[in-house]
């Protein structure tokens, strides 16, 4: 990536807003690289290589705002930019809410949070590709079932975030990442499942062996075959944690500041009151070194931190970037998050639900007749009443083991009865990307089957 | 229209030398095929939040996308750069999937014939902002002045417009100007001290701003949106198991996009990873039903002059009196199996690699008065709108959320009932279909589909339908 001028263009850009007439300015520049192979059928498929970059700008005339962005870097195109966001501010609204956060609530996390590790770059294609095979291989060897892959694939993604405001802050930092997945079909008559795994990391020494992803992601594409639709009945829903990590991005929407001071989700004006069973505790965490959700400022130039969300059962925290901050009368939790540009939204740091004690075995051991979930589909949640309704897949748990696949079932509920009636919460906490839960079990929920 | 006045010709002063030029880079290394997407969008947003114009943005984003595919791999690079130099190292990078010396003989450039399905003069992209914010503001007011229980309301408007040129190695070389604007309104309502209950609507199209002053008005979406918050409040619980189900026209055709479009799309079948795959000329549901995905109806959301691979866009019948006829094809898929472009090779930007696609797809109207439809119901559940809806390919198991439905009892609509998921299997639902309307609807122009991680805009349509058998995900 460039080692070129572009924080001075950041800064260069809020002073041009400026004197154009904003009272104050924020840009952001985002710069990238992608790199995709993938292969099928132990050939190559697919390489994708390349590089972007966009800066964006917003800016407050008084208490209103405009935003522009562009990925034309020329002169002309950033004077465009700015011209077309000081043509914004026309027409929206006063809003007596609006500002750049206090001057005392800047920063930036000092030291390496081990975003960025250099042998992602490092590795040659013909490597990258012979890691994709490897793990689709190991996918296709596993069983005879196995007889049909979507294939397998290695990505990296390299990437440098810079952004400046007119009070003053500027900060840069760079990121590295790189996957390696599979995606094997597996067949038995008439019954074919897919399934997939992955593993995800900042380095290329910190992903798991090709050969134990294509094997796992096989495992779980051959339980599922045969799999019935049982009776609609009510009983204990257990989450595997690839699953049980969805709870934790609803649980997310619903205390959101956006969402509480609309009044739109079903935890507003819940603070301080018990949410949940005492056994949950949920934090977000934005600095811990090295995690996908971790940064050394969000979105509007604030330290990231960590804030408590639940904490055994009580909900503590809302999550805020500085203007749902004031407008529920509080500070803002670094949560601030957007795209190129715009005005900040809020996005989570690495949000996850402490673990547990019981094992994942002990808490399916526990259940004479309920459904393990091991995938979800569909968007049937609202976070406005908690009504949940999602279409599923698993397997059936009989006298203490998982005995038989199951899908087209649906599992339902409401998250404001399922947060209460968390029954066990496992120790397998394990972070693969951003949102970490480990296996959890609710007491009773709907399934619709036949 | 030539090259010389043409967006890019223009003001980029690329010439057809130029892109012959790029074409043989990218086929130097003896790639069997290649082409080149060219891509200016330009994209504006206002969204209005408690009565206030919280945010409104503009941007410009372009660039070029290279692919060369050799065999069946397929080679990609794209720049955000347009000079000469950053194109050829582009080109130069896809042209590595393919290793020795060039060997396909290029034809030369020929522009294709030129229709437009959105003779759209001004684009909404191109007019003053004042009188998009004034289209917020008036839905906002709607909203607001619908019923004292409505408390908030969001609006959020979007517009853009692309220009794009496609040039490829077999000749090719088409450009297309591609408007599109979208309203959106959520409205929440409470009464009494109980829970809030919210509502959803929005619209829009390859439309001219004129569609949202004389067609449908921000009114007409806010009007829609309220009245779902308030019919929310009186809602029972769903319920839950296998029920006959009663599907309104128009959106509810997401169905077909989710039970058999997406599994009708050719990259899974050459893949035999489809729960459709290897059945083309079998019976895959009942003799009513006729599905087609349409990209040439005029100003709709999913239609297009071409497809994002430069191929003309067409009506393609996927399934006829319930017999499976054909595959949706991308330019790759139609080369490996030899069977001819759908003209569905669709791609959310120039950064991103074309794959088979759907654009509007919806089922034909049967012959069945809708009140008779719901008549013969003893006991069911009357789906009129959908939120968002998934497929596993493989497995065939689709899901929809009813956003809005009402418990059927005998043949009559009574209590509205909560939000609840349904889910079916693709090649087998579609074989309980027992009634079609005669009333086919498309929808108002939302919707938006997702497939390895590519966005693109998409219609779905549909009469009313009666589906014997379905499981209904409530918790009563």
């Amino acid at each position: 990536m460039s080692e070129n001028h572009l924080p001075e263009l950041a800064a260069d850009i809020v002073k041009q807003a400026q004197a154009a007439g904003a009272t104050d300015a924020e840009c952001s520049i985002s710069e990238g690289e992608e790199f995709s192979a993938s292969v099928r059928m132990r050939e190559l498929e697919t390489l994708k290589e390349a590089g972007s970059r966009a800066v964006g700008l917003r800016i407050l005339i008084g208490k209103r705002t405009g935003s522009a962005y562009t990925s034309d870097f020329t002169p002309d195109g950033i004077r465009l930019m700015v011209q077309q966001a000081i043509e914004l501010a026309e027409v929206t609204t006063e809003d007596p809410h609006l500002g750049l956060p206090d001057p005392s609530e800047f920063g930036s996390i000092p030291g390496d949070l081990g975003l960025y590790c250099p042998d992602v770059a490092e590795i040659e294609t013909p490597f990258k590709i012979s890691l994709a095979k490897e793990a689709e291989a190991a996918a296709l060897d596993a069983d005879p079932r196995i007889a049909n892959s979507e294939g397998g694939s290695f990505d990296t993604n390299l990437s440098r975030t810079i952004f400046a405001n007119s009070r003053g802050f500027a900060g840069e930092y760079r990121s590295s990442s790189c996957s390696l997945s599979a995606v094997p079909v597996a067949r038995q008559g008439d019954s074919m499942e897919r399934d997939y795994w992955y593993s995800l990391a900042r380095s290329f020494s910190g992903l798991e062996k090709p050969a134990d992803i294509g094997r796992i992601a096989a495992q779980r594409a051959v339980r599922r075959l045969g799999a019935v639709k049982v009776e609609t009945q009510k009983v204990p829903v257990i989450f595997e944690p690839r699953t049980a990590r969805s709870l934790l991005g609803n649980i997310f929407e619903a205390v959101h500041g956006e969402s509480i001071y609309r009044q739109a989700s079903f935890l507003t004006g819940k603070l301080g009151e018990k949410v949940a069973a005492e056994k949950l505790t949920v934090i977000d965490d934005g600095t811990i070194p090295g995690l996908f959700g971790t940064s050394p400022f969000d979105d509007e130039g604030v330290p990231t931190r960590r804030t408590v969300v639940i904490e055994k059962g009580v909900l503590k925290n809302y999550l805020m970037n500085t203007y749902t901050a004031r407008k529920l009368g509080m500070k803002t939790t670094g949560n601030a998050a957007r795209g190129i540009t715009g005005n900040a939204g809020i996005g989570h740091g690495n949000l996850f639900m402490e673990a547990g004690e019981k094992s994942p075995e002990e808490i399916i051991r526990s259940v004479a007749n309920g459904f393990y979930v091991t995938e979800l589909m569909g968007f049937g949640i609202n976070i406005v009443t908690g009504d949940y309704s999602r279409g599923a897949t698993g397997l059936w748990i009989r006298n203490g083991e998982l005995a038989f696949a199951v899908s087209e079932v649906t599992i339902a509920g409401n998250l404001i009865n399922m947060l209460q009636d968390l029954e066990y919460i496992g120790s397998d906490l394990e972070f693969r990307g951003s949102t970490a839960a480990p296996t959890l079990c609710i007491r009773e929920m709907t399934v619709g089957g036949r | 229209m030539g090259l010389s006045e043409s967006f890019f010709g223009e003001r980029f002063n690329i010439t057809e030398r130029d892109l012959e030029r790029y074409l043989d880079e990218a086929l130097s290394r003896g790639g069997n095929y290649a082409d080149l997407y060219f891509e200016y969008l330009a994209t504006s947003n206002i969204s209005m939040d408690e009565s206030i114009v919280k945010s409104a943005t503009q941007g410009v984003s372009l660039g070029i996308g290279v692919r060369v595919i050799s065999g069946e791999r397929t080679g990609y690079a794209y720049s955000d750069d347009l000079s000469p130099e950053k194109i050829l190292k582009a080109a130069g990078v896809a042209a590595c999937i393919a290793a020795g010396p060039a060997q396909v003989e290029k034809s030369p450039l020929q522009e294709g014939p030129r229709r437009n399905l959105y003779p759209v003069i001004t684009a909404p992209t191109e007019t003053a902002f004042a009188e998009r914010v004034e289209l917020v503001k008036r839905a906002d007011k709607c909203a607001r002045g619908y019923d004292p229980r409505i408390f908030q309301a969001q609006i959020s408007y979007a517009d853009n417009l692309r220009h794009v040129m496609i040039a490829t190695s077999e000749g090719v070389l088409n450009f297309d100007r591609q408007p599109m604007a979208r309203i959106n309104v959520r409205a929440l309502a409470k009464q009494d001290g109980g829970p809030p209950q919210s509502g959803h609507a929005g619209g829009g199209g390859r439309v001219g701003l004129e569609f949202f002053l004389n067609e449908k008005t921000p009114e007409h979406f806010a009007t829609e949106a309220a009245r779902q918050a308030i019919v929310q409040l009186d809602a029972i619980e769903a319920p839950a198991g296998e029920l006959t189900v009663v599907l309104g026209p128009g959106w509810p055709g997401i169905l077909l996009h989710e039970a058999v479009g997406h599994g009708l799309e050719a990259d899974f079948n050459r893949k035999g990873t489809s729960a459709f795959s290897g059945r083309i000329g079998q019976k895959v549901a009942s003799p009513l039903v006729t599905v087609v995905d349409d990209g040439t109806i005029r100003n709709r959301r999913g239609s297009l002059n071409l497809d994002d691979e430069g191929a003309v866009t067409q009506r393609n019948v996927l399934i006829e009196g319930g017999i499976l006829r054909g595959y949706l094809q991308d330019k790759l898929s139609s080369r490996i199996t030899r069977a001819p472009q759908t003209g569905s090779g669709r791609r959310e930007s120039y950064a991103h690699i074309p794959m088979p696609r759907m654009t509007n797809t919806f089922m034909m109207a049967g012959e069945t008065d809708p009140s008779d439809i719901i008549r013969s119901v003893p006991k069911g559940l009357y789906c009129a709108n959908f939120g968002g809806g998934q497929v596993d390919i493989t497995s065939g198991n689709f899901v929809f959320s009813a956003s809005e439905s009402y418990l059927i009892e005998d043949g009559k609509l009574t209590r509205p009932v909560r939000n609840a998921t349904l889910i079916g299997n693709g090649p087998e639902s579609l074989q309980h279909v027992s009634m079609v309307g005669n009333n086919l609807e498309l929808d108002e122009g939302m919707g938006i589909c997702g497939k390895e991680g590519q966005s693109v805009p998409v219609g779905v349509g549909m009469p009313t339908i009666k589906i014997d058998k379905m499981t209904v995900g409530g918790t009563a």
